[in-house]
């Protein structure tokens, strides 16, 4: 039984007889550095507070002030956060782009402009309605240099009039964005967005079809980004040493961590600091931080993206080696250096998997949403430790930085466990111990924590030259013996890692395999194939690696599996490829994106199409 | 059976009852004659007469002969010999982790001025509670006898070919950037050594302690400036050192003008008595003059060249828990459900 829900197919942008409720993309065309993103979020906040489930997703570019800026807020009654390819709203205001994002809209699609960019002649199938920003700001904003800003509120204002957002959502979310400390501020921009919604109030006669209407579909939701449910996890997990170096776009998880250390992490009693936050000088640095203080008996995090990961390759493989726990995020983009970096991708599936050199495999988990962010951040730190190893935490610019829909996020049931760590009581019961033992069978040894008051509690760690008891050593037996149980400890990470999703539709002779952020493009496309195609599909959401036998089992029950990469060459394939049999990787098909956008579903879909044909 | 058995001598053990084998370790496997075997046997003589703990201590390295040594002394500590050049951030990571354990890193000149300069800076820069020791023999040895950055102009390579570029003088670069202990010594002159070694031990920041460690097989020829017989003739000692530990009697008389002492944090004494200069060890900018003139003499300058017993170190700078971050228990590091309801709150 499936359990995705069945909802008729939208309807196709064009000339509309009637209104189109909550079902439509607005996008704000700008110039970054020029204060936009306060308007949008208000804007979408706004939605949001009027029940209507929305995303927003910033499409900006490796510059600090001057070049184009998209931002695109999806509203959707069905709660489809997917990215959307068709803008059916937009707003122009970056003099640059203005030309180029007005043909590309489709038929039917609605444009407020700024007055002199003279759009209206360009086209005579959507509808226009120009504004004269400068004229409405002056006598709202006193201050010409504080123009530049609050003249993006003034789009709000004509947008709300427009599409019947209610003003005193706009009020609610403008003040929640200013905060107390800014009463000014906000003074200051609702008088703008006032400004802008009488002025559309006296010009406008609407004539495009999209509607806002009240609904309830956010009730008790949050809004967050991935980046903040993922610090928002570590804190809860316990985590006392962070180590970073800024990168885009995992700068704002640790920026947002620091936040919530600062204010909840403090010993009431002495206030001092139950944490250590370090900006590392380079990766090696936060990578190397990370791993001597997992090593100390710290659970230890890093944050880093793929540029970043590169130069942590060294010591990650002798995280793996000498058995250390740490946890790395790695918010993927595209890269390296510059070309792209604000753009997304899930580009270091492969290579995180394989890391560094000899024969090393990383476990890596994969959130596809900021709930999972959260929990599976609390895992990740729970498996480090358990299994004495580096962990990814998986996610990528379009879920790090990207504002979500959430539903609160659960208090951690389980209490914090730190792994087979033995104590000097311990030593005195067992007389001693091997460092790289396998005493249990698992694979997992037992370690001992720097500092206990033992005389058998040390140990010399190195990297893959040693014996059991962590003694240099360059026979064969011994390095052999050493990586067999390092193979074994990776097996039984497979009854441990986070489960996949799965759903399956008992009609479905294909599935599809995805993780992260794909998840919202493969689940509206599932829709989308059943209402336009008539094809049913299954659908199996990694959120491990190692592989468990879930996903085997899944592909065997369906005759062809889709697997579903942001990045060109396949690299979940590729993994899936590595591990199975000849007659499972005859089954799988591959949908790749790699654009930089985030995924939408009719790129999956036509896909999907075009390959079921053959 | 015997009734008459002679009572074995007592064994002689230091102030917290352990003998001085429990402060060794492994068997080397470095050259005989190798620098880096004194500077290890002054580690188990300093570490043994001062009483630590071993069990307190943790050992940190990089990669090269220098980096190897860890392994041959102190078996009773937890040791991590890392990856190159990269020691600095797994002891500052392992140290904030356990800010009670006494850090103790073992480099080389390769490790730490060539690979590994950067992160040596940056340790430097935040005066990491950690004692530093450059095992300094100019040359790469595992990889026989390549230059690394400290290698002086001028000084011949085993086959003859000179060295063409300037060194980074270690000392130099800590004094400037902003370590709170710097000092240079030679493997071979085991008094001076020792009273460094054991200053740095009772010292709260960062100890940089740059080691002249002649390499008997690539690097003590003839036109070589890091060989025992150059170190002969150029050494410039800068003044005499003593250590008078913290739980030791200090009430010697000392003739004014003569001797120096700086307290220590651990409430020790390193006791420096004046040679032929006057030199004042509080002084950073007369210990850089002091580094420059040497250069141009051509004179390598051994001694304490800097002590700073106030600046603030990085774990104080992060005010730290003074209960080590890992073994606080779940309460302090779990928010109660209370703080997540707040938080979610906010985010509605």
């Amino acid at each position: 039984m499936s359990t995705l829900e069945v909802s008729p197919a939208e309807a196709s942008s064009g000339q509309y007889a009637e209104s189109v409720v909550n079902d439509f993309s607005i996008q704000v065309a700008t110039v970054n550095g020029s204060g936009s993103q306060t308007a949008n979020t208000v804007l979408m906040r706004s939605l949001f507070q009027m029940g209507i489930p929305v995303s927003g997703k910033n499409m900006f570019p490796s510059n600090i002030a001057g070049l184009p800026t998209w931002f695109t807020t999806r509203v959707s009654k069905h709660g489809h956060v997917a990215r959307r390819k068709e803008i059916d709203f937009l707003v122009a205001m970056n003099p640059e782009t203005a030309r180029e994002d007005v043909m590309k809209l489709e038929s039917g699609a609605a444009v407020v402009y700024d007055e002199p960019l003279g759009l209206k002649q360009l086209r005579s199938d959507v509808h226009f309605y120009p504004v004269p920003f400068d004229k409405l700001v002056a006598p709202v904003c006193p201050d010409a240099k504080l123009r530049k800003l609050v003249r993006n509120m003034i789009y709000d204002g004509i947008v709300a009039w427009l599409l019947s957002i209610e003003m005193e959502e706009v009020h609610t979310a403008l003040i929640r964005q200013f905060g107390k400390r800014k009463a000014k501020a906000a003074d200051l921009n609702w008088g703008a967005a006032k400004a802008g919604y009488d002025y559309a109030a006296q010009t406008f006669t609407k004539t495009d079809p999209f509607r806002a209407e009240r609904m309830n579909g956010t009730a008790g939701k949050i809004i967050i980004d991935g980046n903040s449910a993922c610090a928002l996890g570590a804190m809860f997990a316990g985590v006392t040493v962070v180590t970073w170096y800024p990168i885009t776009p995992s700068s704002s998880l640790v920026e947002s961590l620091m936040v919530y250390l600062k204010r909840y992490r403090h010993d009431p009693a002495t206030g001092k600091a139950t944490y250590a936050v370090v900006q590392a000088e380079d990766e090696l640095a936060s990578i190397g931080m990370a791993l001597g203080a997992g090593w100390a008996g710290a659970r230890s995090m890093t944050s880093t993206s793929g540029p970043g990961i590169s130069l942590m390759s060294e010591f990650i493989g002798f995280g793996y080696y000498a058995e250390i726990p740490a946890v790395i995020f790695d918010v993927e983009r595209v890269g390296p250096s510059t070309g792209l970096p604000t753009r997304t991708m899930q580009g270091d599936i492969l290579s995180n998997a394989l890391l560094s050199h000899g024969d090393t495999r990383h476990p890596m988990i994969f959130p596809s949403s900021p709930e999972e962010c959260f929990t599976l951040t609390i895992d990740a730190f729970e498996f480090a430790e358990k299994f004495q190893t580096p962990v990814f935490v998986m996610t990528d610019l379009d879920l790090g930085m990207n504002s979500w829909m959430a539903d609160p996020f659960p208090y951690p049931a389980k209490p914090i466990s730190r792994g087979k760590v033995l104590d000097a009581e311990d030593l005195d019961r067992l007389g001693g111990f091997g460092r790289y033992q396998d005493v249990d069978g698992d694979g997992i040894p037992y370690r001992t924590l720097p500092g206990t008051k033992h005389n058998k509690a040390a140990y010399f760690t190195r990297g893959s030259g040693h014996n059991e008891k962590a003694q240099y050593t360059e026979r064969e037996d011994d390095y052999v013996n050493n990586m067999d149980r390092l193979a074994r400890k990776f097996e039984t990470m497979r009854q441990f890692v986070p489960e996949p999703v799965v759903t399956i539709n008992p009609k479905a002779s294909i599935g599809f395999v995805a993780s992260g952020t794909s998840d919202y493009a493969v689940r509206e496309s599932c829709e989308q194939l059943r209402a336009e195609h008539g094809i049913e599909a299954s659908y199996l959401r990694l959120r491990a690696y190692p592989f468990t036998s879930h996903l085997l089992d899944f592909i065997r029950s369906h005759d062809r599996v889709y697997v579903v990469d942001q990045n060109r060459d396949g690299q979940w394939l590729a993994l899936m490829r590595l591990e199975m049999d000849p007659e499972m990787i005859a089954k799988l098909r591959s949908v790749r994106y790699y654009g930089g956008l985030p995924l939408d579903a009719r790129t999956v879909t036509e896909e999907v199409v075009r390959q079921e044909a053959k | 059976m015997s009734t008459a058995t002679i009572p074995p001598p007592p064994k002689k053990t230091n102030r917290i009852g352990l003998e001085v084998v429990n402060y060794r370790g492994g068997k080397t496997t470095l050259c005989a004659g190798c620098g880096h075997n004194s500077i290890s046997e002054r580690v188990v003589e300093c570490f043994y007469e001062l009483g630590i703990e071993p069990t307190g201590v943790a050992k940190f390295s990089g990669i090269g002969c220098s980096s190897k040594s860890p392994a041959y002394f102190l078996g009773m500590s937890h040791g991590f010999n890392s990856v190159h050049g990269r020691m600095p951030s797994v002891a500052t990571g392992a140290l904030l982790a356990n800010r009670n354990m006494l850090g103790l890193g073992v480099t080389g000149d390769g490790d730490t001025a060539s690979i590994g300069i950067g992160q040596f800076m940056h340790l430097v820069r935040r005066n990491m509670p950690l004692m530093y020791i450059i095992e300094n023999n100019g040359v790469y040895g595992l990889t026989k006898g390549q230059f690394s950055a400290t290698a002086d102009i001028g000084s011949t390579a085993k086959g003859g070919s000179p060295n063409e570029l300037p060194p980074f003088d270690c000392c130099a670069l800590a004094l400037k950037w902003g370590a709170t202990f710097v000092a240079r010594s030679f493997s071979g002159d085991k008094k001076q050594l020792q009273a460094i070694i054991k200053a740095a031990i009772g010292h709260s920041g960062l100890s940089v302690i740059d080691v002249i460690s002649p390499c008997v097989t690539f690097n003590d020829h003839e036109g070589s400036t890091k060989s025992y017989g150059y170190m002969k003739e150029h050494e410039a000692v800068l003044h005499e050192l003593d250590y008078v530990p913290f739980f030791e009697d200090i009430s010697v008389e000392i003739a004014e003008g003569e001797v120096r002492d700086v307290t220590m944090h651990d409430g020790s004494h390193l006791r420096i008595r004046k040679l032929d200069r006057d030199f004042d060890p509080t002084d950073r900018l007369a210990a850089l003059a002091a580094l420059e003139e040497a250069e141009t003499k051509e004179e390598v300058l051994t001694g304490v060249l800097y002590v700073n017993t106030h600046k603030p170190t990085f774990v104080d700078l992060l005010n730290l828990s003074d209960e080590p971050l890992a073994s606080l228990p779940q309460d302090m590091l779990r928010p109660s459900s209370l703080v997540l309801d707040e938080v979610m709150e906010q985010l509605r």
